[in-house]
């Protein structure tokens, strides 16, 4: 996607793209987020576009940043994939509250199926949970009219909204004529709103009647948005649905009558009373947990949902066919391809094959290196979320038997250390286990499982261009670690393995630094490296004058 | 234009082109003017599994996958990959695989991707003209040579 690119133009985008094209059309003046797979293409798009995107450590501080920018009047876009908005949660329900005075749109890309991802959790309960409107486009070109959409919403009623995607919208491509923008995005400027902003109790009890309020204007609004459409007119069959499911519905069923819900949250109850009442039957498809089905069947309604079997996994034509028809037979099993393994050559193979040697209790993490559990190496006993390698190895080191706590070692990316590694780093130096601990960061210059992007400890920023960057070895030291060693595990096995031995047992805190470029990243880095250095020599050059 | 939907699976390890094979074949079918939908699985792809992309195109396209057993064409661009998609084919249709090419033919092996769209090309209603500009506008130029020559080789012509 090219600059050139802008309003009326047919293309052929991705979801992602969409998003980002309809957010620089939106007059977005800050979009921050942390790369999760499928949402990690937006900012990189965006900031292709030479829209202002920016990598947070994450999700957390992605959205609090976007809240800043949203108090402070402006338009803010912030991107995450589904298990980011729980980094993000703590902030969003109380963003909820406080409202914001510009606009901000959350995205979460959501991984049903798990494609890539440690769960399947359905995040249209956020919406719900937090009380916040949410948009389900079901393609690109939805992609970017409801991202338009969502601006729009969260700055009507000065409320965050959530564009809830799925894989299927960020990933696949499907043609988009942009309409361009369709008002002025607002100037920023601070106003003080102590009472709105600050929630102490003595506030955040009328800003929870506030935000009550504002979702019955909102659920209003929906009863006659085009944003809910009915599609189609037979009486026999009726099916409500959002998002993906849609298209499935309409090719599976074509006979059918279908409500399309574009905003899911809060829901158009009069018109989903009378869509039910104008048909035979009322099925329900969606993906996922039974949100609809159980809202519907909350008011009363007579609606079929799918049957259980249907929870696990995407939905698609064939599947929507066989919810329809009440099929619960068996479902063919697809045949396996060949699962993904750590590269040849990455340079953490060698860190795992000493783990593994050795007989180590391996608390992991995520990112490329969690392949490393997979055989042959077999290298990592649990791994959750970000950043739970440090507190999991450290719970373990408290309770096992001497002997065994010894075997213990957290193994955490770098990324995923600046991420949410810091804290548990400093866990692990306040509840200092009785044997110690190891921690060994592998530390490949880059976010490698996302498709390589940039984080504070590369010391570049998104567009690659140079920022600070943290120093790791300090970082360490000043929290507290008494031994802090980098070494290449690569280039040297024996001397890692040594270090690993001695570390085990000594009764001290180690972070070992396992340091050595991600193979498919390595010749960019040391591009970006290149160019930083000439930047750096023209800034002298321009001081020396 | 036809108003039939056309569904095609491109298909192999990561690393070989999958997904960029599939970039052009939407690309080209869109430059053509019909409705597309293309939808794949990344993320893990780079780490040598299995990836497969669906491309579907014609006058009105609604979900991007195409449903087990209804592709029209399954390309598989590598020979251990055709067991594991098979089940995507319709039972008359077409299968597509890396000895339809004469690799040894090809100045670049990374080419092989855009040469079995060349023989794709020999089935689907689609210019060469769209076909060119596809390949140019979705690889960096000074791979346009040695990939219009390989689409050229497996076309035939």
């Amino acid at each position: 996607m090219s600059k050139a690119y802008l309003a009326r133009e047919r293309m052929l985008l991705s979801g992602d793209q969409a998003v980002a094209l309809a957010a620089l059309h939106a007059g977005v003046a800050l979009a921050a987020g942390y790369p999760g797979t499928p949402s990690t293409e937006i900012l990189e798009a965006l900031s292709v576009l030479g829209g202002p995107a920016q990598w947070a450590p994450n999700e957390k501080v992605a959205l609090e940043v976007c809240m800043g920018a949203a108090y402070g009047g402006a338009r803010a876009l912030c991107t995450m994939k589904h298990v980011g908005v729980n980094v993000a949660a703590d902030p969003l329900f109380t963003v909820a509250y406080t409202g914001v005075s510009g606009a901000l749109v959350l995205i979460s890309a959501d991984d049903p199926g798990m494609a890539s991802s440690q769960n399947e959790q359905d995040n249209r309960r956020y919406a719900v949970a937090a009380a916040l409107p949410m948009l389900e486009p079901a393609d690109s070109q939805e992609a970017y009219d409801y991202t338009l959409a969502a601006f729009e919403l969260s700055q009507r009623w000065g409320i965050p909204t959530i564009l809830r995607m799925t894989t299927r919208v960020c990933h696949g491509k499907s043609v988009v004529v942009p309409g361009g923008p369709t008002s002025e995005p607002p100037q920023p400027g601070f106003v003080r709103d102590i009472a709105g902003r600050v929630m102490i109790p003595a506030h955040a009890r009328p800003a929870h009647r506030r935000l009550r309020a504002k979702l019955a204007e909102i659920t209003a609004f929906g009863e006659t948005s085009d944003l809910n459409q009915v599609v189609g007119e037979g009486t026999a069959l009726g099916i409500v649905t959002s998002g993906i499911c849609y298209q499935h519905v309409r090719e599976a069923a074509p006979e059918a009558k279908v409500l399309k819900l574009g905003l899911s949250y809060p829901l158009p109850e009069q018109r989903i009373r009378e869509f039910a009442a104008s048909v035979d039957r009322c099925v329900v498809i969606e993906e996922g947990d039974p949100v609809l089905a159980d809202a519907l069947a909350a008011m009363g309604l007579q609606v079929e949902g799918k049957a259980e079997m249907y929870r696990f996994g995407e939905l698609n034509v064939a599947r929507v066919r066989r919810i329809i028809a009440r099929d619960e037979s068996p479902e063919p099993v697809p045949a396996r391809g060949k699962p993904p393994q750590l590269c040849d050559g990455c340079p953490y193979r060698r860190v795992f094959e000493t783990l593994t040697r050795l007989d180590c209790i391996v608390s992991g993490d995520i990112g490329c290196y969690t392949l490393g559990a997979l055989p042959p190496l077999s290298g990592m006993d649990s791994q959750s979320c970000m950043g739970a390698s440090l507190g999991v190895g450290l719970g373990l080191r408290h309770v096992l038997p001497e002997a065994e706590a010894k075997r213990v070692v957290s193994i955490i990316g770098d990324s995923t250390f600046v991420h949410s590694g810091i804290t548990g780093l400093v866990e692990m130096a306040y509840n200092r286990p009785a044997t110690g601990h190891v921690l060994i960061i592998l530390d490949n210059g880059t976010t490698a499982m996302t498709g390589q992007q940039e984080h504070p400890g590369t010391g570049r920023l998104l567009d690659h261009e140079p920022t600070h960057k943290l120093d790791f070895p300090a970082l360490c030291r000043a929290i507290g670690i008494d031994d802090v060693t980098t070494i290449d595990a690569a280039a040297d096995p024996e001397g890692f393995e040594r270090l690993l031995v001695e570390a085990l047992g000594d009764g001290r805190l180690h972070v070992l630094i396992a340091k050595r470029p991600c193979l498919l990243a390595a010749k960019r880095i040391r591009e970006y490296e290149r160019r930083a250095e000439r930047q750096d020599g023209a800034l002298e050059v321009c001081g020396n004058e | 234009m036809s108003e039939r939907v056309y569904n095609v699976v491109v298909a192999g390890l990561g690393g070989q082109g999958v997904i960029k094979a599939s970039d052009i074949l939407a690309d080209a079918a869109f430059r053509s003017g019909y409705d597309v939908k293309k939808a794949e699985i990344h993320g893990m792809s780079q780490r040598g599994g299995s990836v497969s992309s669906d491309v579907r195109f014609g006058a009105e396209v609604l979900s991007p996958m195409v449903p087990p057993g209804e592709a029209d064409i399954l390309v598989v661009q590598e020979a251990t990959q055709i067991d594991a998609n098979r089940d995507r084919l319709k039972p008359d249709g077409l299968l597509i695989v890396p000895d339809d090419i004469d690799i040894d033919a090809l100045a670049n092996r990374r080419s092989a991707n855009v040469a079995m769209l060349g023989v794709l090309s020999r089935h689907l209603p689609i210019a060469d003209e769209q076909w060119h500009e596809a390949i140019r506008a979705n690889l960096a130029e000074n791979l346009w040579e040695a990939n219009l020559a390989a689409f050229a080789l497996g076309q035939g012509g």
